[in-house]
This record gives structure tokens, C-alpha cells and sequence, in this order.
């Protein structure tokens, strides 16, 4: 062997490890999000897509003896979409997104403003609040269903006090509704005011004194400084709460289960109930993928919002 | 993403003022109308369910036997949930904190197409992930099983922790790092010396964040689970409810020993808590 052949193959060694470091340099920041990237393709991507073939199919309980799951086209859409049930579930998602999704904005706004003005124990009252948001939603449901409760519910015992007579909130259907959006309101008025509270701390100071000089104070400095400034967060504030309203399922099923008579059936617990009490899976992939569209385009809304926005 | 609590405008001082002390009050009404439901439950968990229809407003004549039924019966699923929890934790943390380093320190195209990818998949209701994840897990035999229940509440947790960690790991100089692998240490190496301890709080919060909504999992214990064996705690507060059960006070002992984990992080990490609800939707 020459030494002019030895050292050709060191060369092409070096190149081959140059190569093989270069190669391992690229692939670096994908190994290290790699695994995340496999759950991700595994309990979001294929979901979605199975979701998507399974809305195709006749998939109940006897395709997880057999395995036989016949296509059966546009059937389950036909089904869901001329089932009176859909209306009605359809009505109940908007009825309750956009009622609960006023009054916690509305209230968390109101909050986070009165919070805003520094006062002794501000900041202790404020963490305090947060309390009705770290509990777990099912212990919650399960605590408004006993206020909420007909005969013995704290709420109706209060409300006697003043002679009115035992309303009953969750078992009437033109009533069980407003109950569900009222809890729902509730469970979300902390989150409100966490973020809109960091969204006012955001707001320059030397704004409210230069706006202090000009007289605007009070209503005038919310509307012309408060507010603009704010706009972002709010935009932000708003299609999230959509977006998690939407998925709401806990609270409804803890409450009422969807009834009475589906007066709180909603595009989420109708899904559940198609799945996994009546074992359609085809059918209950079929709302599903309805629900997800509508996610969607909320979820588009909101990038689009926040990629508009600089992010801190 | 600053991850400490700002103190609020006007600082301590107008916070001390006395002047102030009336709206102190009416906050402490305001907090008390927006608590009252977990008074509540608290109280009636103190009181016998057997007698009287309604409830006293003060639990003067307090018992412990709500609290003794909901520990026999619903003790093993305690355990459970701990489990899945814990368990949850810790594969989380293990997926996303490197991925979390990977994004935030190796811009492509590729790691911002895999963000936003992210921040996508938080939309997407549990329920349509649970209809599709049903039939997989049972030819996994992977319902009715802890680790089961570990993987779908793992992947449920990865987004938020991934964006939230990242948001963190951004900030860190790459000097730092950078220096460290001059000092002769490969990627693994920086990472796990230098990015991890100074990330602490990051992972802490991203941590507590994943625990609290791991045991608070309704939807993928109730898809995924039929016997009576595994059984987290949110479903047996939910068998109770379901069965219109008159014994409240061992629904809401059950309730209250289920909230137990939130009252404590509100308690003792309550920085954390504050940084992980603006991260949420700040990103």
C-alpha cells in the first residue's frame, strides 16, 4: 500500500466523519424534539385522520369482534345532519359559546379593572380568585349541581328567603341551559381576569399621565387609552374562550347529562353520547369532525390574531 | 415570556395606602360571591346528609363521616389518580423539555411549521382525539389501564409545556451554551448542565401545569376506562353525581379531597400558577 493510497483513504474517512458530523449537527434539534413530534403523530394526527376514515364507516361494537367495518359513504353525515338533534345541539353550541363567553368577558373585564387599582391585599385577593379555575371541572359540576339542586340546593334556599319559590334550575328544559352557561360563566371568570389583568399591566403608564394632563380620566381614559391598548389581549382573551367553550364536556355531562329532553345538548356531548353510549362510532366520528372544523376556524382566527400582534 | 409576577401598577406603596382600605372590602366581597360555591362544598362535606333536607350556612354540628365514606369508597381511586398523574409528569417533562430546548435553539422552517402545530393541536377537543383513540387502545389493551390513561393525558399535556418551556428557554443566552460546548461538551451534554438547572422555574411551572390537569382528566377516564379497577377520582365524583345521589356530603368530601392538589399549588406556588395562566395564552 502506498503512502499516497493511505492517505487518500484518510481523506475519505475524514470526509465520510465530516459528512456523518454535518449530518448529525442537522439532525440535532430534530432529535431532540423527535419524540415529541411521535405524540404528536400519535394522539393527534392519527386520531384525526382515523376520525375522518371512521366517518366513512359503519363502526360499531361488533367491529371490535369482527373487525369488519363496511364503508358506507356519506351515510353517517346524512344521518347526523338530517337528525332533528343536530339543529338542536347546534342552536345549544352557539347559545352556549357566545352566552358564556360574554358574561366572563364582561365580568373578568370588570374585574381585572377593579384588581388594576392597587388596594391592601390586591394581589392576595386576586391569586384567591384563580381558586375556582385550578379545580378539577367534574368537582365543580359536581358542587353546582348540589346548589343548584331543586328541593335542597343552597341557591334556592337563599332565594326563599325572600319568598321566592323553588326554581328548578337543572330538571326544567327552557331553564337547564341558562344554569349550564351560568356555572360555565363562572368556571371562566378567572381566566378572564388572569389574562386581561397581565393585558393591563401591559399598558405604558406615561399614557394614563400624558392622557391624565389632556382630562382624560375615568371612562375617557378606558376608552382611549385602556381599550386600544388592550385590543390585542382581548381578541386573544375572546377566541380562546371560544375555542375552549367549545370542547366543554365535563360540565355538561356532570350537570345534566345533555337533558333534560337534550335542552343542554351540545355538539361535544352529542358526540360523546353517539360513541361511547350508543357505540356508533361512525356516526360519533361524524360530529366530531363537524366539531373540529368549527374548532378550526376559531383556532385560524386566533393565529392569525396573534401572529398579527407582537407577542409580548 | 417574563415568568415572574409583576407586582401591580403603582407598587407597594399605593398597595399599603390605608385610604384604600374600602376597596379592599369590596374585594373581599367580590371574592367571597366568586368562592362561595367552594365554601359550600366545604360546608356540606362537614354536614350529615341523613335529617334535614337543607343544609345549615355555618357547619356548627361538624362531622368527619362524609370524609370517612368518601375515603373507603373511593380511596384505591385516590390512588389512581395520583398515579396517572405523577406518571404523567414525569413522561411529559421527559418529551418536552428537550423539544422545548430543540425549538427554541434551532430555528428552521421546519421547527416553526412544528409550533404552530402546536398551538393547533390545543384546540382540538378531547373528544374528537378519545373518539379515534377508543378503538386503537382496545386492540392495544390499553383501556382500562394506567399507562393507557399516562399516554393520552401525556400527549394532552406535551403542547402547553413545549410552548411553554420554549417561551423560557428562548431568553437563555446562547453564549451559555455556546461555552459549554467550547469547554468540550456535546449538545446532550449543554443541555442537560447548563439549559436544564437554568430553566428550573420553566420546567416547575410546566410541571405543576401538566399534574393539575392530569388529575382533573374527566374525558379520557371516562372514554377509556369500564371497570370498576381503574377508575380515576374525577369519575367516581362522576358515578356519584350520575346516580343522583342524596348522600352530599360524601360527594362533596369527595370533591374537596379532589380539589386538595389545587388548593395546594394555589397555596405554595402561587408564582407559578400566575406565570402558567398568562403563558397559556400569550404563548
Amino acid at each position: 500500500m502506498t503512502s499516497a493510497h493511505l492517505s487518500l483513504t484518510v481523506a475519505a474517512g475524514e470526509r465520510r466523519t465530516i459528512l456523518w458530523t454535518r449530518l448529525l449537527r442537522r439532525a440535532t434539534p430534530w432529535l431532540f424534539s423527535l419524540p415529541a413530534v411521535v405524540f404528536v403523530a400519535m394522539f393527534f394526527g392519527y386520531p384525526i385522520v382515523q376520525n375522518v376514515v371512521m366517518s366513512f364507516q359503519e363502526y360499531t361494537t361488533s367491529t371490535f369482534y369482527s373487525g369488519a367495518a363496511p364503508w358506507v359513504g356519506l351515510a353517517n353525515y346524512a344521518t347526523i345532519l338530517s337528525s332533528y338533534l343536530f339543529t338542536t345541539t347546534l342552536v345549544n353550541t352557539a347559545l352556549f359559546t357566545v352566552g358564556s363567553i360574554t358574561f366572563q368577558f364582561v365580568i373578568g373585564l370588570a374585574l381585572a379593572l377593579f384588581f388594576k387599582r392597587a388596594f391592601p391585599l390586591s394581589g392576595f385577593l386576586r391569586s384567591m380568585l384563580l381558586l375556582p379555575w385550578l379545580i378539577p371541572l367534574i368537582a365543580s359540576s359536581a358542587v353546582w349541581k348540589w346548589l343548584l339542586d331543586q328541593e335542597s340546593g343552597a341557591l334556592n334556599q337563599f332565594l326563599g328567603l325572600f319568598g321566592v319559590p323553588a326554581v328548578p334550575w337543572l330538571v326544567d328544559p327552557t331553564l337547564a341551559l341558562a344554569g349550564v352557561i351560568g356555572v360555565n360563566i363562572w368556571l371562566g371568570i378567572p381566566f378572564n381576569v388572569a389574562i386581561l389583568y397581565s393585558g393591563l399591566q401591559a399598558v405604558p403608564k406615561e399614557l394614563y399621565e400624558a392622557g391624565s394632563l389632556d382630562g382624560a380620566t375615568g371612562w375617557k381614559a378606558f376608552r382611549h387609552i385602556t381599550w386600544p391598548n388592550l385590543r390585542p389581549v382581548v381578541s386573544v382573551v375572546i377566541v380562546l374562550g371560544v375555542v375552549y367553550t367549545l370542547k366543554v364536556v365535563d360540565i355538561i355531562l356532570g350537570l345534566t347529562g345533555g337533558g333534560p329532553a337534550n335542552s343542554t345538548q351540545t355538539l361535544a356531548t352529542n358526540a360523546y353520547n353517539k360513541s361511547f353510549v350508543e357505540f356508533n362510532f361512525g356516526e360519533g366520528a361524524a360530529i366530531s369532525n363537524v366539531l373540529i372544523v368549527v374548532s378550526l376556524v376559531f383556532a385560524l382566527v386566533y393565529l392569525y390574531l396573534s401572529r398579527r400582534e407582537p407577542s409580548e | 415570556m417574563n415568568l415572574t409576577v409583576r407586582p401591580g401598577a403603582g407598587g407597594a406603596r399605593a398597595g399599603l395606602d390605608p385610604r384604600r382600605l374600602p376597596m379592599t372590602a369590596l374585594g373581599v366581597l367580590f371574592l367571597a360571591v366568586m368562592l362561595f360555591p367552594v365554601y359550600w362544598m366545604v360546608n356540606s362535606s362537614l354536614q350529615s346528609s341523613s335529617g334535614a333536607t337543607t343544609r345549615d350556612w355555618l357547619p356548627l354540628d361538624a362531622t368527619l363521616s362524609g370524609y370517612a365514606k368518601a375515603i373507603s369508597e373511593q380511596g384505591q381511586n385516590f390512588v389512581t389518580s395520583l398515579l396517572i398523574a405523577l406518571g404523567t409528569v414525569v413522561l411529559t417533562l421527559v418529551v418536552a423539555t428537550p423539544a422545548a430546548y430543540g425549538l427554541s435553539r434551532f430555528r428552521s422552517r421546519g421547527a416553526s411549521t412544528f409550533v404552530l402545530v402546536l398551538l393547533i393541536t390545543q384546540m382540538i377537543p378531547a373528544m374528537v382525539i378519545a373518539n379515534a383513540l377508543y378503538p386503537l387502545f382496545n386492540q392495544l389493551y390499553l383501556i382500562n389501564n394506567v399507562f393507557g390513561l399516562i399516554l393520552a393525558n401525556t400527549a394532552a399535556g406535551i403542547p402547553f409545556a413545549v410552548l411553554l418551556m420554549r417561551a423560557f428557554m428562548g431568553s437563555i443566552p446562547r453564549a451559555l451554551v455556546e461555552a459549554a460546548m467550547v469547554d468540550g461538551a456535546g449538545q446532550l451534554r449543554a443541555f442537560l448542565s447548563i439549559v436544564v438547572p437554568i430553566s428550573k422555574n420553566a420546567i416547575v411551572t410546566a410541571a405543576l401545569f401538566t399534574f393539575l390537569s392530569a388529575w382533573s382528566d374527566f374525558l379520557f377516564a371516562l372514554t377509556l376506562t369500564s371497570t370498576p379497577e381503574v377508575r380515576p377520582i374525577t369519575l367516581g365524583i362522576y358515578d356519584y353525581i350520575s346516580a343522583n345521589t342524596q348522600d352530599w356530603d360524601t360527594v362533596m368530601a369527595t370533591a374537596v379531597l379532589a380539589s386538595i392538589p389545587a388548593a395546594l399549588l394555589l397555596i405554595f406556588a402561587q408564582r407559578y400558577i400566575a406565570a402558567g395562566a398568562v403563558a397559556g395564552a400569550v404563548k
